[in-house]
């Protein structure tokens, strides 16, 4: 851990960090706004590498746990209109619950098993929000009173700090001992488990974590957008997205995961003249970058960086 | 006579539903891949059917020949563009493999459901059906194409099972799903096999997604909802028990079938999902699955 303070890595992210921080002054609204959405977007890519690259669990359901926070978050507060802070918290906590109702019956069954599980809590979140519209505003989406606020900058920032200290908490439960174990049984519980480890109990403690982390970014993201539906926070394309992201940016990095967010939706944006091609050129190129390279950007950096 | 109109359609979906997942299956349980482009090979079938019949005029039955055509092509490539670089990649961990495929065929398959929707737009498509007009069969008005499509599924799944233990290309992909070491000591090239059942698997992903394209129509937006039901029914049935996965496509074709008549359409996909997070819990390797 001392060492991660004194290697490049951590100059780097430090000075990404100062630079971000400061676009404020001298960019659009119109970029500003890019970029918040795409730091709330690293975070769910953060917390989906944990438990991917590190408890080796492949969650095809990430929206599930993000959703069932941006719902909560949401519904508290157009259907009962309690305070953003209020909803935001209760988001996060609404989403560790789903995540260890999910976590509970999941995490006996391994491999495509768990990943179906997953998808299949996707889709039936999916369906209850459209059953319950009275509830959830169905199909056409949740139009949320309150906002924290309107200032693009001030919103930014909100982003920008979030997703910095998400990162450093991520990144150092990955590098801590909790993490060596995790990292341990998901490549081979057999043996973490006969050196003593609780394998189910590190597992569920991802899992929470990563909730916790998907939950609060989707209730902020609710509060931003001033919208929840399913299109933004539920539908399994958005998961896509933020696999994708994760393994763009490189597995078991976690701060990876956040560039490659960052990227997927700058990325998108740029390539919007393109129509309606946008989407199969950023997964071509997500493709071309699983094949060549897997360990992804800031994997392909590490590993040359540690070679030299 | 309600009752007879389940029995009836509820038979022509899980058929369809059955002939879909067996290809799916019989590649995991030979090779250990989930494909998740299925649901785009299928989709790619049915418009290439569609176009090759509305637009180019060729008549119904090369249409159908020619959307399994591109099925078969669009395998090949899945296989050999996507799958086969993975498992042979010195870069990617063994034990990681299995999420790379996995990453890697869900991206291919969001590939080609884009150029569908950028060359045939994303508007729900119906194949000229080869078989038209109504039966009455026990009280219920039955399209014929209903039928033609039920005989066909059973009449290729049949098929399917003399090849896999009747010949001897067959009983090879059966040896390899039991132990892949030993087809190669036994001098059997690996890769052949595999090449063999992605074309079995192209085959049979085409004609389910043709037959789909003329009973249901197909549109762009379908192939996500494809691949997870194929992926349900066989992971509910046992991945890689092709018999598991024939009995878990009526179960599930029955179950929403039944909802959709008795309780509202909208609920439809509700209790096969319900039914598949139940079997997970009490028996994770599916109905007739092998650990």
């Amino acid at each position: 851990m001392a060492s991660f303070f004194t290697s490049r890595l951590f100059f780097v992210s430090l000075a990404l960090v100062i630079i971000a921080a400061t676009l404020p002054l001298y960019v659009s609204g119109y970029v500003l706004g890019l970029l918040t959405v795409a730091f709330y977007f690293g975070v769910f890519a953060m917390a989906w590498d944990l438990l991917f690259g590190f408890a080796g669990e492949v969650n095809f359901g990430p929206t599930f746990l993000i959703g069932v926070g941006a719902y909560t978050a949401g519904i508290l507060n157009a259907q009962f209109g309690w305070s953003v802070y209020l909803c935001i918290v209760l988001g996060a906590l609404a989403s560790v619950i789903a995540g260890l109702v999910l976590a509970l019956p999941a995490l006996r069954v391994r491999g495509p098993y768990f990943g179906l599980t997953t998808l299949v809590a996707v889709l039936m979140l999916q369906n209850f929000i459209v059953v319950f519209a009275d509830l959830t505003g169905g199909e056409i989406g949740l139009t949320i009173p309150d906002v924290i606020t309107i200032n693009a900058g001030a919103n930014y920032w909100i982003a920008l700090g979030f997703m910095t200290i998400s990162a450093a908490i991520l990144y150092g439960l990955s590098q801590s001992p909790v993490g060596l174990v995790l990292q341990a049984s998901g490549q081979d519980p057999v043996q973490a488990g006969a050196l003593g480890f609780n394998i189910v109990k590190h597992k569920l403690a991802a899992f929470i974590v990563s909730a916790f982390f998907s939950g609060l970014s989707g209730a902020l993201l609710v509060f931003y957008f001033g919208t929840a539906s399913v299109g933004t926070v539920v539908d399994v394309a958005v998961g896509v997205n933020v696999i994708v992201s994760a393994v763009l940016g490189g597995r078991r990095t976690v701060l990876g995961a956040a560039l490659g967010a960052i990227f997927l939706i700058v990325a998108g944006e740029f390539l919007r003249p393109t129509g309606e091609l946008a989407t199969f050129i950023v997964s071509a190129v997500a493709l071309l970058v699983v094949l060549f390279f897997p360990g992804g950007f800031l994997g392909a950096a590490l590993s040359r960086e540690a070679r030299s | 006579m309600r009752a007879f109109q389940i029995l009836i359609d509820g038979f022509a979906i899980s058929a369809l539903y059955a002939l879909g997942a067996t290809g799916f299956t019989l590649i995991f349980g030979v090779s250990g891949v989930l494909n998740l482009s299925h649901g785009a090979i299928m989709v790619a079938a049915a418009v290439a059917a569609w176009a090759a019949a509305s637009v180019l005029n060729v008549g119904t039955y090369a249409g159908a020949l020619i959307g399994v055509g591109v099925a078969l092509l669009t395998a090949f490539l899945t296989y050999f563009a996507v799958v086969k670089p993975i498992q042979d990649s010195r870069r990617i961990p063994n034990e990681e493999k299995e999420i790379f495929v996995l990453t890697g065929t869900l991206l291919w398959g969001i590939m080609i459901q884009e150029l569908i929707a950028y060359f045939f737009t994303n508007n729900a498509k119906t194949v000229l059906p080869i078989v038209e007009g109504v039966v009455e069969i026990l009280g219920v008005r039955t399209p014929k194409n209903e039928i033609f499509t039920a005989i066909v599924c059973c009449l290729v799944i049949a098929l399917l099972w003399l090849l896999v233990n009747r010949t001897r290309t067959g009983k090879a992909v059966l040896a390899a799903s039991m132990n892949p070491r030993g087809v190669t000591l036994l001098g059997l090239e690996l890769t052949n096999i595999y090449i063999v059942v992605w074309g079995i698997y192209g085959i049979l992903a085409g004609i389910a997604g043709v037959l789909l394209g003329m009973f249901l129509g197909v549109s762009s937006y379908s192939v996500g909802p494809l691949t997870a039901s194929a992926f349900s029914i066989v992971v509910l049935g046992g991945l890689g028990s092709v018999s598991g996965s024939l009995i878990a496509a009526f179960v599930v074709g029955y179950l929403e079938t039944l909802t959709a008549y008795l309780v509202s359409p909208a609920y439809r996909t509700i209790p096969a999902l319900l039914l598949l997070v139940f079997v997970m819990y009490i028996r994770p390797q599916g109905l007739l699955g092998r650990r």
